[in-house]
């Protein structure tokens, strides 16, 4: 008997959703056959990475902190993305953001409160949109490829950042270690008693309703759909390709540069060395894993996070090596990647 | 039996021994937790540090049991990790690296009974330690051998991140060298990381195009040993003896020997003698261990470098003895006076002879 793959004529909604639960089980499967072959205990290591994050209530703070940021740069890099504009430079945003963040911090001295933290968030958004400007820029004026521009810029973002902490920006009181002073009491965002849960984890959760109204309910997202999908449509309907290639890309931007800011008033409180670890970056994987849908990138966020909570606490509990967990994470991608072509062809029996 | 006296000491001394060992096999063993930067496999840094794990397993193993989490990074998900040792149950913690400090002192905060070791730092509290190694007197000694080994002068630093630590190296390594060669004068790459192999290397490899026939590391790898060795030129192993890695290219190594100091506050834990203190031991103390000299080192350079090392054990040598000028030629330091711990542990200034090459 030979099977071959027939088109759908419309992409299954089951599938949709049945593909990625099924990567995650299978992962789960695969994982603990792998682990107890190894000689492991493959049920506890699978265990303690997918389900305990999400099972012990101690670890939900865990998981909550690491998705908050996934999750704002996810939803603002999809939207780019259904305009086919591909910024690849979150990280580089979300360090300027942060970076713009201290720094109007640092102006208000040790002054803080509901004005002083607005007035930070709101240079974040700011300083990510002026660096996503850039590559916006050189892409429409000079046909630069954005790819290029957007990730090199992320470079050039740790320069600047390792330049502002270990010079001007230098904590005093420090002992000359490159990072900036921690941020007075009054300058960090409110957090939940005795936890780590802090204001930015509640926009995480509400700015996927409003990417939704904006890309479902809008002129705006609509002409990023049109623009992204058929280009040539696109320009008889009388949609500016350019300037949705700039408001997509300053919206990536600004959404990078506010989970900057969020990530220093409400989680590390200083700007150091060690800042940028790769949020910008895992955040692209986010929004694909979540179909550039908002509250797609919501729960992707949410996976990734878990799996990476969970893939450092095995590491303490069952003594699996660092690189397993990462085998896990790329296992589970390559998974609900190739299990997408479920969606759109059918498996059929050869006649 | 007859009561002797020689039988009624040896009961007389049994018993408290039998009643002390008693609590032990009653109760489980004190978990003490460890979270190392690299991978346990990067025969540097987070390596040293697993060695001194695992020599407080050797020491005490029927009293604690050790775990630990690898590749934590510098960020939020370290203050989690460090969490997740005290919530397994970990009376004592070692944080073993300069990034997690915050992230120590908040933790710490959360659980008053638990004691911690941060490493390299300097933010204390009354159940937070802090601890370091005097890596410098290390370099002192490589500067030494590098000063005379070197052909054309000019020595390469791998460096990191410029942190005091690494500043204190550079200038260790550049003073050093140049006692042997007055016209020394050392290029110095800042890669921003302590471990990225492929990083290292290509740094490495801009050091010796610019002429550096002589490189020592400051990163965790043995990738710029490799291609030292590649090149047929020489360098140094950091963190550990590296030489099965490069056996021609590598001098000697600086080695970091964690154990003594891991074992000597596990052992207060187990006793409940435990005290936040500030300890920064180097040679005299065994804490820096310079590797077995390379045969390719003459032995009127061996018998040099052997002086620096016995100069550190008996506290007649420091180089950071003046008179030191900065980049810019300026005194910092007079002839004859020698810094002070204090400030040596802040310095933010390179010596003479030191030039940027990133």
């Amino acid at each position: 008997m030979r099977y071959k793959l027939e088109k759908r004529r419309e992409p299954s909604m089951a599938m949709l959703v049945i593909t990625p639960v099924a990567s995650v089980i299978v992962t789960m499967l695969v994982g603990i056959l792998a682990f107890d072959a190894l000689g492991v205990d493959g049920w506890a290591a699978v265990r303690d990475i997918f389900l305990t994050p999400l099972l012990a209530s101690h670890k939900w703070q865990d998981v909550a902190v690491k998705a908050a940021p996934l999750v704002i740069i996810a939803l603002g890099l999809s939207v780019g993305n259904r305009a086919q504009v591909w910024n690849i430079g979150a990280e580089g945003q979300y360090v300027i953001g942060a970076l713009a963040a201290a720094g109007v911090g640092l102006a208000f001295g040790q002054a803080g409160g509901f004005f002083v933290i607005l007035a930070m968030i709101a240079a974040g958004c700011l300083g990510g949109a002026l660096w996503a400007l850039i590559p916006a820029v050189l892409r429409t004026r000079f046909s630069v490829n954005e790819v290029l521009s957007s990730l090199m810029l992320t470079y050039v973002s740790l320069q600047v950042l390792g330049y502002l902490v270990g010079g001007p920006w230098k904590d005093p009181n420090g002992r000359n270690f490159p990072a900036t002073a921690p941020l007075p009491e009054g300058q960090m965002l409110p957090a939940l008693d005795g936890s780590t849960i802090h204001l930015g984890i509640v926009v995480a959760l509400i700015l996927p309703f409003a990417f939704w109204l904006l890309m479902s309910r809008s002129t705006f997202g609509y002409q990023v759909r049109v623009v992204g999908s058929s280009p040539h449509a696109a320009r008889h309907g009388g949609f500016d390709a350019k300037q949705t290639i700039w408001a997509t890309m300053l919206i990536g931007g600004a959404m990078a540069g506010l989970a900057g800011s969020l990530e220093l008033t409400g989680a590390l409180h200083k700007v150091d060395l060690g800042f940028a670890s790769g949020y910008g970056f895992t955040a692209i994987i986010v929004a694909f894993l979540g179909r550039l849908n908002p509250f797609g990138c919501l729960l992707a966020g949410i996976v990734l996070a878990v799996t990476s909570v969970g893939g450092q606490l095995a590491k303490t509990t069952v003594h699996i090596p660092d690189s397993t967990a990462g085998i896990f994470q790329a296992m589970m991608l390559f998974l609900i990647l190739a299990s997408d072509i479920l969606i759109r062809y059918r498996i059929a029996k050869r006649a | 039996m007859t009561i002797s006296r020689r039988n009624l000491l040896k009961g007389a001394a049994a018993a408290p021994l039998a009643s002390m060992a008693l609590p032990a096999f009653a109760q489980d063993k004190i978990k003490i937790g460890f979270i190392f930067l690299g991978p346990v496999g990067d025969y540097g840094w987070t390596w040293a540090h697993n060695k001194g794990r695992e020599a407080v397993e050797a020491a005490l193993g029927d009293k604690v049991e050790t775990i630990y989490t690898e590749n934590v990074a510098e960020d939020a998900s370290a203050e989690a990790a460090i969490r997740d040792l005290c919530n397994a149950g970990c009376k004592l913690v070692f944080t073993t690296s300069y990034g997690y400090m915050d992230q120590t002192i908040k933790v710490a905060a959360e659980f008053p009974d638990v004691k911690f070791e941060h490493c390299t730092g300097f933010k204390r509290a009354d159940n937070v330690s802090t601890y370091n190694s005097k890596f410098h007197e290390g370099r002192a000694v490589l500067g030494t051998i590098a000063g005379k080994m070197s052909k054309s002068g000019t020595l390469g630093y791998l460096g990191s991140f410029k942190v005091p630590e690494v500043v204190l190296g550079v200038n260790a390594f550049a003073l050093a060298a140049q006692k042997q060669n007055p016209a020394a004068t050392v290029k110095l790459v800042m890669i921003d990381s302590w471990f990225d192999p492929p990083k290292e290397a290509a740094a490495t490899e801009t050091l010796v195009n610019l002429g550096c026939d002589v490189v020592t590391t400051h990163t965790d790898s043995p990738a710029a040993l490799q291609i030292l060795e590649q090149k047929g030129l020489f360098g140094f192993g950091q963190g550990a003896d590296m030489s099965t890695f490069a056996p021609t290219a590598h001098l000697t190594a600086i080695e970091d020997i964690w154990g003594p100091y891991y074992v000597a506050r596990a052992q207060a834990i187990v006793d409940g003698t435990w005290a936040s203190a500030d300890t920064w031991d180097g040679m005299k103390e065994g804490t820096v261990v310079i590797s077995p000299y390379n045969a390719a080192i003459p032995a009127d350079v061996a018998a040099l470098a052997d002086g620096v090392q016995a100069g550190y054990k008996d506290g007649t040598y420091d180089i950071f003895t003046g008179p030191i000028f900065d980049q810019d030629g300026v005194e910092r330091v007079k002839a004859g006076e020698v810094m002070a711990l204090a400030d040596l542990a802040v310095i933010d200034w390179f010596v003479k002879g030191v030039e940027s090459a990133s």
